[in-house]
């Protein structure tokens, strides 16, 4: 008997919801997070990161959160019956899941999916840090680690199609998980979602951490990702990638009932 | 419209190739005095055929095996049916350094670096799906208008092998270029293998030349698809098409037509200008969608490599209703006794498949056997006119289909948001219970097409025209037939149920009561074609009277 | 055969269509004087182009026409040919390359086929012809001297007299087949026994699991909590000769779960690592390899016929049509870290097979 939910409702305010030593703690944590994550990722993504580490964004962040997403993941992040914990998710996983439109979900169901992107990438950023501030988990992957130019094509490639083919397809379109979920297709997706993606493992994928898949190659899979983006079929329309299913149906549908319509325009009597 | 008009055309014609001069005619006697060739030209020249867009689906497949020969040939050209390992260097980047075996590194230089090759790849595969999917619509063709019925058993179960080997060239071919997809493919059909009770284990070790996937089997599938199958299947063509010459065609009941005649267009010119222009047709359509439309690209599977697999992995069209068979079966089929393995999941399989296969083959051989009919049939049934027999048809057509589907069970749960499970649960109800929902509508639809015949040969089409009477009574006016149109309507063949009766020793067998059991099946319920009484009776009749008439011939009939 | 039939006594009307070739049992078949009569050919209609001279002459220059356009078609395949070649590393060149030579034969074989067929439809004669049928089989003289010339056949041989040789020859006929049953064995090493094979895979005592296809070796602290990492033994991947063999016997999914979740049997115990399980890879039912791995449900599931496993219970089938739980491997941890098989397989990992219980 779920109900459904609407993230968007506000719950009343309880006074004392969190020691106030906590948020002093969290910051605490949040800072030297975030400070280390600034010293590893240097200088090319200096925008996020003095973003998300200042105070104001994660106060921000946190303002959001009470929003929009509390009514499922609780007001400190601590998880609650219809929505997991936070802490320690790590930026990557917010901006990944907020980012793409997962989150706030709509309703309950086997998983939750793609939908247009409810928030702007600075309140998306906030979120990320405010949520990065809780405990230290993934943060988002630095530029120069989703840069499809720089990355080798082949062993992408060879990865993908170890770790991620049996779910997503060799050509990313996809496919299905048992009880109703499925792999989504991961045709146009970024660079840095599908990166955030193996790292934090959204929904039932596993996760692969850098000890798994490298960062380069990580990265690798991108190039690889992108480089069948940016070079369409060599063989012409590619039916959605989908396999033999889709060409069975379609030889029958365009290709024999073509012919067919024309047998009736051979043996009809000419006028 | 007569043979005299054929005759005169054909005069014309043979005064015409002699004004038309000396070459022709010196090159038609050269050949003639040393072939006899002139015998041919007069028995078949002018052989008749007729004309119905139902009767080009064989043609279709003729064409697309011809289609797949000539780019078949093109491909062995460049193709290597080898399993040695190189390491790929060829145009396509993301493979570039890959370990993969000959057969396939040679498949990607046919699309990557052969002009013209991917395409060739391309119509090859393209016309493979076409091939098999013409001869299952052929078939079904033949079926649902008794084509198969005598003198054309044989030619039947000639073209039902010709289905089967059109799976296995399909099949073999599908393997060879040794990509992921393939090799999957291959490791069902060794798992297939294995699970046979006694030989499986062996019978896989001496195919795959030693363990799966070893090196030997693109090898020898390369032997199966271009020379041993392709050989059976053009002995079997020659024969198939010889069987038509023989038999001449069957023709849709019609005015005129009987069953003593064919009527149609001459081979020459006609004939051959359609057929003609038809192979042309076909292989622009196939060649139309090979430009546009990719088949089987093999650069994303990447070479097989036992440990990957690709979402969706599944057969090609024509194999998917076996492949859906063994997805349709419930878990924990399998037990061991006396220290053997059986493997249900995997015998059942093949025992349904093969078992609905044979019942197939020897279909027409059961519905002779019930009626008992010797006669030669060359007027084809219209399907509503055998409704038992089209029941059936229906009833193997939505078993094969729900098999069929449950091949794509992920694709569908994907792409209509169901689960998995849903879908393969429904599907295995549609297997059981589908078959029999199908047969008594399908058998109900014939009926009431019948009766609806009946219905317009009695008292003509519904105008929709009211016309008031004199007396105040409104009507509607029907539109009464043609004779040539009624007579498409009335003639079928009409069969009663068999009774029973003892044989010389006085009695009666049990095959005999299998088969007056079948017949009663059959043909208990049947709406018997209209009479001449029937139709002097009806001018001018109210509709009500009919139906009781109907009811009544229906009765007695039981 | 006959005897039995209902249609028997009932005459044959003239011209119903199940009027008979040659006289032979119609069986259960209703065939009844009183059906009505076929009316003969209708009358024929005259098309437009043999009424209307202009429209024949449209319909010529429509048929020559779609011939000149196919030459268009044949030459702009071929200039399509040389001014689209393929560049090494591009794969748009191919796509034009396909594109353009097929748009240009599709268009030489369209316009070929559907001006002859127009050209059979508006031009040629639309008369009708009709052939007699004659019933196939052979007429009564040339089946009579057909059995005369196998009864002489028999007779000058003496097949049915001479029963002895007739006899050995069907004897040896079907014993010179056998030999071609044995060369087949040859199709596979003479000196391997499937059934010792199958039972067996590269994994023994110590050897360590590493990554596919890298080799790397795999620690213990490698594998967070939600990982699976696809999985060969040390040393395949540098294997020269059959590589691929051991791997389609050896792969392995290793997956990391909460301890909790896990529900082992006593005498398993010990094959896990802090939660770390290995299973094989290959599907139990015919052998596809089965690596989806749902992080939260901890399903497997195998995308060929959609068998299902839960890993939390030895990897128990829970839906689909395979039978047996995946094989476990029983995993340890080294001295170095690394993680390390217990022992090979302890039943043997794929199909099933006869010899297998």
């Amino acid at each position: 008997m779920t109900t459904i939910k609407t993230p968007r409702t506000r719950r009343p305010r309880k006074t004392g919801r969190r020691h106030p030593l906590a948020s002093i703690a969290l910051i605490a944590v949040g800072l030297l997070f975030t400070g280390g994550a600034y010293a590893a990722f240097s200088t090319s993504t200096a925008v996020a990161t003095t973003d998300s580490s200042s105070q104001q964004t994660i106060a921000e962040g946190e303002k959001l959160f009470a929003a929009n997403c509390a009514t499922c993941h609780g007001l400190s992040a601590q998880g609650s019956a219809e929505g997991p914990s936070l802490i320690g998710v790590g930026a990557a996983s917010v901006d990944f899941q907020v980012g793409t439109g997962r989150m706030p979900m709509q309703m309950q169901g086997p998983q939750a999916q793609k939908k247009p992107v409810q928030f702007t990438p600075e309140q998306i950023t906030a979120l990320a840090a405010y949520v990065a501030s809780l405990a230290p988990g993934p943060a988002i992957p630095a530029a120069e680690l989703l840069d499809a130019a720089a990355g080798d094509a082949a062993n992408g490639a060879e990865l993908f199609r170890i770790n991620c083919a049996m779910c997503h397809n060799v050509a990313g379109a996809g496919g299905a998980l048992t009880e109703g979920k499925f792999a989504p297709a991961i045709e146009n997706v970024s660079a840095q979602h599908i990166y955030e993606a193996m790292i934090t493992g959204p929904q039932n994928m596993p996760v692969f951490n850098d000890m798994n898949i490298t960062p380069e190659d990580k990265r690798d899979i991108i190039t690889y990702l992108k480089y069948v983006e940016d070079n369409p079929s060599p063989g012409g329309l590619a039916l959605g990638s989908l396999g033999p299913v889709a060409e069975g149906l379609f030889i029958w549908i365009f290709g024999l009932g073509a012919i067919v319509a024309l047998t009736v325009w051979i043996t009809a009597k000419s006028n | 419209m007569t043979t005299i008009n054929t005759r005169e055309s054909a005069e014309d014609q043979t005064v015409g190739t002699k004004k038309a001069g000396g070459f022709t005619a010196t090159a038609a006697n050269y050949i003639d005095e040393r072939t006899s060739i002139s015998g041919a030209v007069k028995e078949l020249g002018r052989k008749i055929f007729p004309d119905h867009w139902s009767f080009l689906l064989g043609e279709v497949a003729l064409y697309s095996f011809v289609i797949i020969l000539l780019s078949g040939s093109f491909l062995t050209f460049f193709f290597q049916a080898s399993m040695a390992e190189v390491v790929y260097d060829g145009s396509y980047a993301p493979l570039k350094g890959v370990p993969m075996s000959v057969a396939m590194s040679s498949t990607m230089d046919i699309s990557f670096d052969i002009r013209g090759g991917l395409l060739m790849r391309q119509v090859h595969h393209w016309a493979a799906l076409l091939f098999v999917a013409a001869i299952g619509l052929h078939m079904l063709r033949i079926y649902f208008t008794g084509a198969f019925r005598k003198p054309r058993e044989l030619n039947w179960v000639i073209g039902f092998i010709l289905f089967i080997l059109a799976m296995a060239e399909g099949f073999t071919g599908y393997s060879l270029p040794d990509d992921l997809l393939s090799g999957n493919g291959l490791r069902i059909i060794d798992g297939l293998v294995k699970g046979i009770p006694v030989i499986g284990t062996w019978t896989s070790f001496l195919l795959f030349g030693g363990e799966f996937p070893g090196t030997d089997i693109v090898g020898r599938l390369y032997s199966l698809h271009i020379l041993l199958l392709p050989a059976i299947i053009v002995a079997l063509i020659a024969m198939h098409l010889l069987f038509v010459v023989v038999h001449k065609h069957t023709q849709y009941p019609a005015a005129g037509r009987t069953n003593q005649n064919v009527v149609g267009y001459p081979v020459l010119p006609v004939y051959a200008a359609k057929a003609g222009g038809f192979f042309f047709i076909v292989f622009g359509v196939v060649m139309l969608i090979a430009s546009l439309f990719t088949i089987n690209p093999i650069w994303n599977y990447g070479p097989y490599d036992p440990s990957p697999v690709s979402a969706g992995t599944q057969p090609d069209w024509y194999i998917g209703f076996a492949d859906g068979a063994m997805r349709l079966i419930p878990p924990g089929w399998e037990f061991v006794w006396l220290n053997h393995t059986y493997s249900l999941n995997i015998v059942v399989v093949l025992a349904v498949v093969g078992l609905f296969i044979v019942t197939v083959m020897v279909y027409p051989f059961i519905e002779a056997w019930i009626t008992g009919d010797k006669r030669e049939h060359h007027v084809l049934d219209r399907p509503r006119n055998a409704p038992t027999r089209t029941a059936i048809g229906a009833a193997g057509v939505t078993f094969y289909a729900s098999l069929w589907a449950a091949a794509s069970s992920d694709i569908m749960a994907t792409h209509f948001h169901l689960t998995m499970e849903g879908v393969i649960h429904t599907l295995q109800a549609t297997t059981l219970l589908g078959p029999i929902l199908a047969f008594f509508i399908a058998k109900r639809v014939c009926l009431a097409l019948q009766k609806k015949d009946r219905e317009i040969v009695l008292h003509g089409y519904e105008s929709g025209r009211i016309v008031r009477l004199p007396g105040g009574e409104f009507v509607e006016v029907h539109q009464p037939v043609d004779e040539y149109e009624r007579w498409k309507l009335v003639s079928y063949s009409d069969f009663k149920p068999l009774m029973l009766r003892p044989n010389a020793q006085g009695k009666i067998g049990p095959a005999e009561k299998v088969r007056a059991g079948l017949s009663r099946w059959f043909f208990e319920d049947r709406i018997t074609p209209i009479t001449q009484t029937e139709l002097s009776h009806a001018h001018g009749d109210h509709p009500a009277a009919i139906t009781d008439q109907e009811h009544q011939s229906e009765i007695t009939d039981k | 055969m006959a005897k039995d039939d209902n249609g028997a006594e009932d005459v044959t009307a003239p011209d119903s269509p199940g009027e008979e070739l040659a006289p032979v049992a119609a069986s259960t078949a209703v065939v009844t004087r009183d059906s009505l009569v076929n009316p003969g050919f209708p009358p024929h209609r005259p098309r437009v182009t043999d009424l209307d001279h202009k429209e024949e002459r449209k319909a010529e220059r429509a048929v020559y026409t779609l011939f000149y356009v196919s030459i268009v078609g044949s030459v702009f395949a071929i200039a399509a040919y040389m001014a689209f070649p393929i560049v090494p590393e591009d794969p748009g060149s191919v796509r034009l390359n396909n594109l353009f030579i097929g748009l240009g034969l599709s268009l030489a074989l369209l316009a070929i086929g559907i001006g002859a067929v127009h050209w059979g439809k508006a031009l040629m004669s639309d008369h009708e012809g009709v052939d007699e049928r004659h019933p196939v089989r052979g007429t009564e003289p040339v089946r009579a001297r057909a059995v005369e010339i196998f009864q002489q056949a028999n007779e000058e041989s003496g097949f049915g007299r001479r029963t002895l040789i007739r006899n050995s020859l069907i004897g040896a006929l079907v014993v010179f087949p056998l030999p071609a049953v044995v060369l087949f064995r040859g199709l596979g090493p003479m000196d391997q026994n499937p059934v010792e094979l199958l039972h067996e895979t590269m994994w023994k005592k110590g050897v360590r699991l590493t990554m596919d296809p890298s080799g790397t070796p795999i620690k213990a602290s490698d594998v967070t909590l939600g990982s699976s990492f696809h999985v060969i033994p040390e040393g395949l991947s540098e294997m020269e000769h059959g590589r691929l063999e051991e791997k389609a016997k050896a792969a392995v999914l290793l997956i990391r779960m909460d301890p909790a979740d896990l529900v082992e049997s006593d005498e398993r115990k010990t094959w896990s690592y802090q939660g770390i399980v290995a299973y094989s890879k290959i599907c139990t039912h015919v052998g596809c390899p089965v690596a989806l791995y749902e992080q939260h449900t901890h399903h497997l599931l195998c995308p060929c016929h959609q068998s299902q496993f839960d890993v939390e219970n030895h990897c128990k089938v829970i839906f689909g049509p395979a039978k047996r739980a995946l094989p476990q491997l029983p995993i340890a941890v080294d001295a170095e870290g690394y993680l390390i098989a217990q022992s090979d397989f302890t039943e043997p990992v794929g199909p099933s097979f006869w010899e297998r219980a």
